[in-house]
């Protein structure tokens, strides 16, 4: 079965998202902190003081209070899923219309 | 590229909230005439908003060997401009604040600038560019994409300078170096990235629905300028 030129594309997209992903996360030296981390380190370097907590520190009272990080990753799992539910509809929904529409299987086109 | 609670004088939060709001309005009105008179792009506006929510949702390494995410208003910015996006990204930027103190409230206004407004206005320009030389729809997105996210932490790194220039008198330029060296060396790789995703996703479209790249041609950069 040829492919067409979009599977291609995608293919060949996909390789290069997955080779880079594994070059970045092989070549990962030390600890695997966040940019925006980071920036806050640097306004610190500079003798910055941040003037307030986040919520989390307003509602513990806790100015060191850290989101544990098995419960961080949870949440932004749970953003991914949002988005990753309504982009999965919204192919799905696409896919049955264009059959319904041709009266064939995905399979058949 | 959020910046974190406390993280800008009072003086910036406001000044950068004054900055988003008119955008944030404008981008509200759109929402509101879009669902009225199209209620069939219903799916699309959720779509645009979807994307985002995934993709500044993935924490990916980078040469650095530190991690950041991309922004994924690529979609939003071209398919229904700067003030839809800033009203999609801030939900993003809330729910992030909220329920997992990324980013902040006081730095809501500072954040909405650079990852809904100033970021994808760029890479709205450059689609816009491409589309004008005749380019395919898929490598004007992975541009448009890639520029919108890249932008962005050049926006947070000029907002984290102007902040430690007027409150700890650092050098702009000293400061500006050491912000971008952190931001926007890490975001190149990640930028490409994001550009390829969406480049495929907008491919797709083309195929599938191919109507909203005509709303999307006729999308003005300026987000203030009247409808025809």
């Amino acid at each position: 079965m040829a492919l067409s030129n979009n599977q291609k594309l995608y293919i060949g997209c996909f390789a290069v998202i997955i080779v880079m992903s594994v070059v970045f996360l092989a070549c990962v030296n030390g600890d695997f902190g966040g940019s925006d981390d980071a920036g806050g380190g640097v306004a610190d370097d500079y003798g910055y003081e941040a003037w307030t907590g986040d919520i989390l520190t307003i509602i513990t009272g806790d100015p060191n209070y850290e989101l544990p990080g098995e419960t961080e990753s949870l949440l932004f799992a749970v953003q991914a899923a949002i988005g990753a539910i309504i982009i999965g509809y919204f192919i799905g929904f696409n896919a049955g219309q264009k059959r319904a529409g041709t009266g064939k299987t995905e399979t058949e086109q | 590229m959020h910046i974190m609670e406390g993280y800008l004088e009072p003086i910036w939060c406001l000044v950068w909230f004054i900055v988003m709001i008119p955008f944030f309005y404008i981008g509200v009105v759109k929402l509101r005439q879009i669902l009225r008179d199209h209620p069939d792009q219903k799916m699309i506006v959720a779509l645009s908003g979807a994307f985002i929510f995934l993709i500044s949702s993935l924490k990916l390494p980078s040469v650095t060997g530190s991690s950041a995410h991309p922004t994924g208003t690529g979609i939003a910015v071209v398919f229904y401009g700067v003030g839809v996006c800033a009203v999609l990204s801030t939900i993003v930027l809330i729910f992030q604040a909220l329920l997992i103190a990324h980013g902040g409230f006081t730095t809501l206004g500072a954040n909405c600038v650079s990852m809904g407004i100033i970021g994808p206005l760029f890479g709205l320009i450059i689609w816009k560019l491409l589309r004008k030389a005749g380019a395919g729809v898929f490598v004007s997105m992975v541009a448009a994409a890639a520029v919108a996210d890249f932008m962005t932490y050049v926006v947070t790194a000029i907002q984290m300078t102007l902040n430690v220039v007027t409150a700890n008198n650092a050098s702009f330029v000293d400061a500006f170096v050491d912000f971008m060296s952190v931001y926007a060396v890490t975001q190149v790789p990640l930028a490409i990235i994001e550009g390829l995703i969406l480049g495929m996703f907008a491919q797709y479209l083309s195929t599938t629905r191919p109507d909203v790249f005509e709303i999307a041609d006729k999308n003005k950069i300026n987000p203030f300028a009247k409808e025809e």
